[in-house]
Parts: structure tokens; C-alpha cells; sequence
């Protein structure tokens, strides 16, 4: 006990008194309860203890150790993107009542989480063009595959269509959690960069609980929702879209298209980097499914004095009351992700979220352009798109080699698509966000030009 | 009635057109019409309607709102089994590191070495701590964590060739570990706990089976008692061709003091939210890892973190056997950071002194409340206790009462009505970043609030008086929802 530590407060007076005030004479006396044999004796083997001064020092040290975007420039995507995070949003987010309090369970005292929260809810249905969305979820492909389950769920049917212009990640999420579900999956291909919706036609049947689509999808092209919702509607199956929630700035909600389903990752709005965690995946539902709805959802009331207040509602879905029937097993949200995301649309705003939108589309735009006037490198897809795509680099280069040369050279390169699709070896999937100068795109697009003659030789 | 009890407005109800929060660089490259690069059908005919404010109303407003809410920075907060701890400022600095905060999942692994070499590192600071084999750091919550856990467990049996379909959990475990049997697929089998809240052996032996997957168990269990018939019930699970999964909800009890690998688990979670400190930001993002025996490695989410002859760090995807991926990239990076950091505050000594001084706190609290509320498990407890309210129902007082009391006197009150299987239950855990004097005034006012139960009940149940707003109709709220402005 002669450790002093400056989180703990027991000092040698204050155990000798407890122990006292308890009848014991030894801390030790306390875990006389737990068996000899399985009592652990040693000095465990975690890293040792470090004074702040040298915790500091050791950590800078790993975090210099890592290409960040404050001095790399970065045209990676593909789920994750790097785009300007208003200086206001980690200030508020550091106000530690909402980063030290746990989920409102006591709503006296949680009006400030609640209510963030009911304004989250409100700004998701805003964008999405969605009738209810819950507290959110871990992140978008998160999102995804519980929309999947709650589809299966809803029609009663085991089977899901799911296009490969969905992010791979998500696909292979919805597979793990599909496995456990015991529920069958069907992947159809694309063309021209987007869903084959012939292919799509012939997959859909009325055993089909739900097609998912992502658009702008992995290639970053824009799905063509309305017409793959009558496909689905035609046989009774919901429509399950996952989209970016910074192109609701320009593009028609989803929900406008006939979606019953709509998710998605707020990272684009305002949620660091970090390595691709943590986000805050969000969640928008049809009124018809309002009660199928996984997670946590926040509610209107009044208080007995008739004052308006906010409560965790719609509880009868969950798993403290429903156990093994719970509409699934998800008892959390990212809520302070989530306050990131309500305060960077607060700040945004209605002509903010709509410049930032169009600026992503303007530069990516140009950035294509610039690019495909390079020798040796095309662009194989000719679907509209937002503030990403795809480039085809002369046969035989290595995107893995590029990328490499590029950081040399202070650049994050793009996204190398022959890891996730075959058939795409020498692909790149580049992103452009407001935060790129043309600057920056013209010497992006030079290098990679000169990169691309290089492996061309 | 102050500024605050008013009743705050809506974000969008702030709105006046013509204002800005924003600052953006004009369009530096040739534009075109959005109409001539998407189709003007795939275009919106109106902007989202959010709301127009400026850089004031932002910051008035969310701060506004953090003062209607309750942090462990405000004060004590008791919320048994949510290991409510002190949350280190330290950590919030470290995560926001541009090197760790700025890096994206994509780069090239030689760009992000440093993270790679802290992931590697937390990898085994956890088996150690476990005392288990190897770690994944992907699931995001406790949740996560029990289905990654009982994929792999599913995954491990199908491997040997056996369908085993049941997971047994005692009533007394946590909402999520059914539910995430049964998300994986899995049948769960509820056993009653014996008189003393234990796992009842007869009711185990009568309950396993050739179709038992796994025995899910928290221990110390949800009633802040260690099972001491752990080494049986994991002989039982085993003989019967089962595995044990661990649920680390407790784990605050138990650093270096034991470990379920030795106890005979096979697969283990911890909350880092809870045990590591890393805030639980309001009900998240957290992270819940997942640690396995050796047997169980091949079945691990891929990719995991390794590590090279020559020193350099790399994600393994070459796992055949893998149940896939549980999360989208790695994990919650930004809390491994901030668990991480915590580890190095306290190094090995300093983890087992954590719980040290957190079962003294719960031992402290519960002799000293026994007199005045029932403790229905006498004993040693260890990070936490539950007490019954029971005795105040005579004069027409619940727990929820008690619970709302509690708020007037600035406390987060304790977990209520869990578990189940007591009556009026308040579940207390003090944790150990709280001092003698704040235990002692918590203790005189759970005292103050029996005996104002008794004398007049009404002040009890009408409390709360103080805060912004006071008991809500959470019935209408589920009856007739609201569950968005519709004022956008």
C-alpha cells in the first residue's frame, strides 16, 4: 500500500480506518473468498508504470512514429475521409458532463445527452428524408448488417441482396454476423462502376427480405435508387441504402427514393480519422419499422410539471427487459460521436453542408480531369459521382508500390482496389474533400502521372 | 427559478436565416454546374433544412446543454457495474495526438508503425492481465465482444464437428449476454442462482449437455460476489465438452489478483470503458476486446496485429480459420489509445492496487449501510453490492424514490432494479478514485434519505426537486413517441 498514485485517494490512514470500520484485518482478508488455487502471485507482465512527464514523451514518440494528415496530404478514402473538422466541435466535446457521464439512465440529470441526442435524431431524419432514426451504432457497416438482420426480421425471410459496389468491409461484417444469424446472402456484380441491375433483377425473388445498396458506393459512383427500389418493392422486400451524409448537401435523400432503410457512418461529419475508430454508424427507419429498430432511441415528454423534457424510449425492444427476444444485442450508442456529428451540422448549417458539398464535388471533379490527362492512366468507369473515383493505372503497376513512392513524396495515395477485388489490380480509388487546394491536386496528379509512365517503362 | 430550470430550446429552434457558424476557402478549381455532373434527377430540389446560426449560438447552446447534464467530473457516481471511475485527462490528450487522431486505416503499414507497435503492445498487457492467449481489439462494446466471443466459441465446436446449440447463463448475468447468444445463433438456457446469488451447481449439471456451447459468467458476478466454486463449475462446462466465456464486466475487482484464464475460462472480454478508464462519452464509443486460450486462436477476427523477425508491425489477414471481420477497419483505435495510456500511469503494481482499493471502498460502504438498508448477501463483497430497498416499502417508498432522492443531494444514484433476482435493488460501486470523505458523505445521506422515508415519505416521493426537470412520463413517451422535432 506504499504505492501513491494521483488518481486513488486512500491514504495508510484512511485503509487502517476502513479496515477498522469493516472488522478486517488486512486487505488481503477481503478476497479470502477467492480459492488459493486460482490466486494469481506474481507481477503481472503488462508494460510498466511511467511518471507523466515520461508517459508523455512515450507517446508523442508513437504517435511520431505515423503519417498523419496534419502533414501528409491525403487522397485516401474508401470509408474514411479527411475532410476540415470545424475547431468548435472539440471544444464543446470536451465539456467533460458529456464526455464522463454514462448512458441517461436518469433523465433528471441527462437532459443535456438527451437531448443532443433527440436533436441527432432529428438531423438524421433531416438528411436522410427518414421518418425515425435511433441514438446511432458502432459505425456504418455496423449499421448495415443490423439493417440486414432487422429486414430478415421484418419479412420474415432469410435471404439478402447485397450489391459488390458495397464496401468490403461491410460485406464481409454482414457474412460474420450472417453466419450467426443463419441467413443467406447473395452478392451481385457491377457495370460501368455500379450495380448490374439485370443481375440484380435476376437475384431478387419473393424469398428476398432486402437488397442493400450503398451510394455513392465503394467506387464512390452514385446508385441508380430509383431505379432499383420497384425491383424490391415488386416482390415485397425492403430497400436498405447506406449513403454519406455529407452528399445529403446536394443529393435527393434516400428516403425520397423509397428506401425503408437508411444508414450510414457520420465520420464525414466532424469525427477524426483515428485510424477508422471510433465513428458513429446512424440509423433511419420508415414508421412501420419504428418498433424493429435496434439501439438506443431517445423520445419527447413532458415532466409532471408539464415542462418539455427527453427520455430513453421504446425500451420494450431491449435487452435488460427482453433478454434472449431483444431486437438485437446492441445496449449502446456512440453518443459522443454523435454530438460531433449534431454540432458540425449545427455549425454547417443549411448553406454550409450545402458549399461544403459542392466544393467536394467541384474539386473532385477537377481532380479526375487532371489525372486522367495523365499518359498511361484512364478512368474505367463512366458513372456519375461525387467526391470519389476510380483510375485505372498502365497494366501491370503496383498500387502498393505507388503508394509507397508517393508517401516519399509527402502523399497519401489512394485506395489500392486489387485488395478487395481481384479483378481490379492496378485500380485506384481516390478521394478529393474540401480540404484539397488545386495546388495539391496538381501536384498529386503530376506525380502520379510521372509514377505511372515510370512503371509503364 | 434559475437560468437553467427553463426550458431549453431546440437547436433548430434557434435558427434565423442569414447567419453562419461556418468558414470555408472558396472554390480554388474551374466549377461546373452540379447539373451538368450528376443527373438532375439524382439532385436535391431543396437544401436539408437545418438551422442558421453563428459560432455563438453553437457554443451557448451545447454548453448549455452539458450543464443539464451528469459526469463523473460533477461528482459520485455509484452506477453499479459500470465501473464509474475517474476519467484521466491524460488520455483525452493522447488520443487527440494528430499521429494518432489523424492517421487513416488505409495507409501503408510502414506509415503507421507507431500505432501498430501500441496496438501490439495493449495485445498483450490484456492476455497478460487475463491470462489469456492472444487478444483481438476490434469489437467497439461489452456486447461486441460477447457475439465475437461466441462466434468464435460456435466456430471452435463446428471445427471439432459438433453441433452444439446452447449457451447457459444464470438469471442473474447481464440483458446482453442472451441476447447476444442469441444473435449468434445460439439457443440460451436460463439456471437459477442458489440462495447465496451463486451459480447452483445441481442446476448446472442438470443443464449441460452434448448440445452445451458455453456458460457465460461474470465474476465477480453482478451481486459483487466471487464465485468461489469457480474451479468446479468450470470442471463441470468443460467434462460436458463446453467452453466458459468470461463477460469482464467486473473485472475492476480482480487485476493481479486473479485471472479468468486460471479460473478455466476460455474466452474472456474486458470493458475498456469501464476497467480502463477511457470515458464512456455518454453511452460511447467504448471498446470491448476479446482474449482467448490457445485453441481458440485460429478463430480470431482477422486482421490481428503482428509482429516480425525484424521488428516491424503488420496486419495478419492470412487466418483460414477466422470467423472474419467483427468491425469495420480495427477496432476503436481512438480508445486503445486512451486505454493504453492508462495501463502506463499504472503498471502492473498499480493495476493490482486499483483493485485493491476498489473492494475496499465496496466493503467500507457496505458495513457501514448495513444498519440501515438490507444487505441480503452478507460477507465480503468485492468491487460492488447490491442492497435491498425493501424495507421502505412500508411507508410506500421503491428504490426509484430513493434513486431520485439521491438526485437533490448531487448524487448519481446507484444501478436500480438489477439484478432481477432482488428485490428493490440498489447495486452500489464505488470504484476506487473516490475518497473516504465522499463514500462517508454518501453514506450519511442514504441514511438521511431512510429516515426521511420513514417520516415523510411525500419528500421522497416527489423528489427530485433541484434538477431542470423533474419525474417524466416515460408511459406517454413509449405510448405516443416523438422521436424527432419534425422542425427542421
Amino acid at each position: 500500500m506504499a504505492n501513491l498514485h494521483r488518481y486513488i485517494p486512500m491514504t495508510e490512514q484512511d485503509r487502517t480506518d476502513m479496515l477498522s470500520a469493516i472488522g478486517a484485518a488486512s486487505i488481503e482478508e477481503l478476497f479470502r473468498d477467492i480459492p488459493e488455487e486460482i490466486r494469481y502471485r506474481g507481477t503481472l507482465p503488462v508494460s510498466p508504470a511511467l511518471d507523466e512527464l515520461s508517459l508523455l514523451a512515450h507517446m508523442k514518440e508513437l504517435a511520431g512514429r505515423n503519417a498523419a494528415s496534419d502533414s501528409y496530404t491525403s487522397f485516401l478514402g474508401a470509408g474514411i475521409y479527411d475532410h476540415h473538422i470545424p475547431v468548435v466541435i472539440q471544444h464543446l466535446i470536451s465539456r467533460s458532463e458529456f464526455y464522463t457521464a454514462y448512458t441517461p439512465y436518469q433523465p433528471e440529470i441527462s437532459q443535456g445527452e438527451l437531448q443532443a441526442i433527440f436533436e441527432f435524431q432529428s438531423y438524421i431524419c433531416e438528411l436522410t428524408g427518414m421518418a425515425v432514426a435511433n441514438a446511432s451504432m458502432y459505425d456504418g457497416v455496423t449499421a448495415l448488417s443490423e439493417a440486414g438482420a432487422l429486414a430478415a426480421g421484418a419479412t420474415k425471410r432469410k435471404q439478402l441482396v447485397i450489391s459488390r459496389t458495397v464496401h468490403p468491409e461491410a460485406r464481409q461484417m454482414f457474412g460474420t454476423m450472417a453466419r450467426g444469424l443463419g441467413l443467406e446472402i447473395i452478392e451481385v456484380g457491377y457495370a460501368n462502376g455500379v450495380t448490374d441491375l439485370d443481375a440484380l433483377q435476376a437475384a431478387v425473388s419473393a424469398n428476398t427480405a432486402a437488397v442493400l445498396i450503398q451510394s455513392p458506393n465503394f467506387f464512390g459512383a452514385l446508385e441508380d435508387l430509383a431505379a432499383i427500389e420497384p425491383i424490391i418493392h415488386g416482390v415485397k422486400g425492403l430497400l436498405v441504402v447506406s449513403t454519406n451524409p455529407i452528399t445529403m448537401g446536394l443529393l435527393k435523400p434516400p428516403g425520397r427514393l423509397g428506401a425503408d432503410i437508411v444508414v450510414g457512418d457520420a465520420q464525414p461529419l466532424g469525427i477524426p480519422q483515428s485510424l477508422g475508430g471510433p465513428t458513429c454508424g446512424f440509423f433511419a427507419v420508415a414508421e412501420p419499422l419504428m418498433r424493429r429498430m435496434p439501439g438506443r432511441i431517445v423520445g419527447q415528454t413532458t415532466d409532471k410539471d408539464g415542462k418539455r423534457g427527453f427520455v430513453l424510449t421504446l425500451q420494450a425492444r431491449e435487452q435488460h427487459i427482453r433478454r434472449e427476444k431483444a431486437t438485437s444485442n446492441i445496449c449502446s450508442n456512440q453518443a459522443l460521436l454523435a454530438l460531433c456529428a449534431s454540432i458540425y451540422l449545427s455549425t454547417m448549417g443549411k448553406t454550409g453542408l450545402r458549399e461544403t458539398a459542392g466544393l467536394n464535388l467541384q474539386k473532385a471533379h477537377y481532380a479526375s480531369n487532371e489525372i486522367a490527362r495523365q499518359q498511361g492512366i484512364t478512368l474505367p468507369f463512366s458513372a456519375p459521382f461525387f467526391n470519389e473515383f476510380v483510375i485505372q493505372l498502365p497494366a501491370g503497376t503496383s498500387v502498393k508500390d505507388i503508394n509507397s513512392k508517393l508517401l516519399k513524396d509527402g502523399f497519401l495515395g489512394g485506395y489500392d482496389l486489387g485488395l478487395a477485388y481481384p479483378e481490379l489490380g492496378g485500380h485506384m480509388l481516390i478521394a478529393v474533400t474540401e480540404k484539397r487546394t488545386k495546388a495539391e491536386i496538381d501536384a498529386f496528379a503530376g506525380r502520379l502521372g510521372e509514377l505511372a509512365d515510370d512503371s509503364d517503362a | 427559478m434559475t437560468a437553467t430550470h427553463r426550458e431549453k430550446a431546440l437547436i433548430f429552434e434557434l435558427s434565423k436565416p442569414g447567419r453562419v457558424a461556418y468558414s470555408l476557402p472558396p472554390c480554388d478549381v474551374p466549377e461546373a454546374a452540379p447539373e451538368d455532373l450528376i443527373p438532375a434527377a439524382m439532385l436535391r430540389e431543396e437544401p436539408a433544412k437545418l438551422p442558421e446560426l453563428y459560432e455563438v449560438d453553437v457554443i451557448r447552446h451545447y454548453t448549455e446543454l452539458s450543464r443539464r447534464n451528469f459526469g463523473v467530473d460533477n461528482g459520485f457516481y455509484p452506477l453499479g457495474s459500470c465501473t464509474m471511475k475517474y476519467n484521466p485527462k491524460i488520455n483525452e490528450d493522447t488520443a487527440r495526438l494528430s499521429g494518432f487522431a489523424g492517421i487513416h486505416p488505409y495507409q501503408p503499414e510502414e506509415s503507421i508503425q507507431g500505432a501498430l507497435e501500441l496496438m501490439h503492445t495493449l495485445q498483450n498487457d490484456l492476455a497478460a492481465l487475463t491470462g489469456m492467449d492472444q487478444m483481438t481489439l476490434q469489437p467497439a462494446a461489452g456486447a461486441h465482444g460477447e457475439w465475437t466471443g461466441l462466434m468464435m466459441i460456435g466456430a471452435y465446436h463446428e471445427s471439432r464437428g459438433e453441433k452444439r446449440t446452447k449457451v447457459i447463463v444464470p438469471d442473474s448475468s447481464h440483458g446482453t449476454n442472451p441476447a447476444s447468444a442469441t444473435v449468434a445463433g445460439f439457443e440460451t438456457v436460463t439456471i437459477k442462482s442458489d440462495e447465496r446469488g451463486m451459480v447452483d451447481l445441481d442446476a448446472l449439471r442438470a443443464a449441460v449437455g452434448s448440445d452445451t456451447a458455453a456458460l457465460m459468467l461474470t465474476n465477480p458476478s453482478t451481486l459483487g460476489l466471487f464465485e468461489e466454486q469457480i474451479v468446479e463449475i468450470a470442471r463441470i462446462v468443460h467434462e460436458a465438452g463446453g467452453l466458459l466465456y468470461y463477460d469482464g464486466a467486473n473485472s475492476n475487482a480482480i487485476m493481479g489478483i486473479t485471472r479468468p484464464g486460471d479460473m478455466g475460462f476460455d474466452v474472456v472480454h474486458l470493458n475498456l470503458h469501464k476497467t480502463m478508464s477511457t470515458p464512456h462519452g455518454g453511452g460511447g464509443p467504448g471498446a470491448g476486446p476479446v482474449g482467448v486460450k490457445s485453441k481458440l486462436i485460429p478463430f480470431l477476427p482477422k486482421p490481428v496485429v503482428g509482429l516480425r523477425g525484424d521488428g516491424t508491425y503488420y496486419f495478419d489477414y492470412e487466418r483460414p480459420d477466422s470467423i472474419g471481420r467483427v468491425k469495420a477497419f480495427y477496432g476503436n483505435f481512438g480508445i486503445l489509445v486512451r486505454a493504453y495510456t492508462y495501463i502506463r500511469t499504472y503498471g502492473p503494481e498499480g493495476l493490482k492496487h486499483v483493485s485493491e482499493c476498489a473492494v475496499l471502498n465496496a466493503n467500507y460502504m457496505m458495513h457501514r449501510l448495513a444498519p440501515y438498508y438490507e444487505i441480503p448477501y452478507p460477507g465480503v463483497c468485492k468491487h460492488e453490492f447490491v442492497m435491498s430497498g425493501r424495507g421502505l416499502k412500508a411507508y410506500g417508498v421503491r428504490t426509484l424514490d430513493v434513486a431520485k432522492r439521491l438526485l437533490d443531494f448531487g448524487y448519481h444514484p446507484p444501478t436500480i432494479y438489477f439484478p432481477l433476482n432482488v428485490e428493490e435493488c440498489m447495486m452500489i460501486e464505488p470504484t476506487e478514485t473516490e475518497s473516504k470523505e465522499t463514500l462517508d458523505a454518501f453514506i450519511e445521506t442514504m441514511i438521511q434519505i431512510a429516515e426521511e422515508a420513514k417520516m415523510n415519505p411525500e419528500l421522497v416521493l416527489n423528489a427530485p426537486y433541484s434538477t431542470v426537470v423533474r419525474r417524466l412520463d416515460e408511459t406517454t413517451a413509449a405510448r405516443k413517441p416523438v422521436l424527432n422535432c419534425s422542425c427542421g
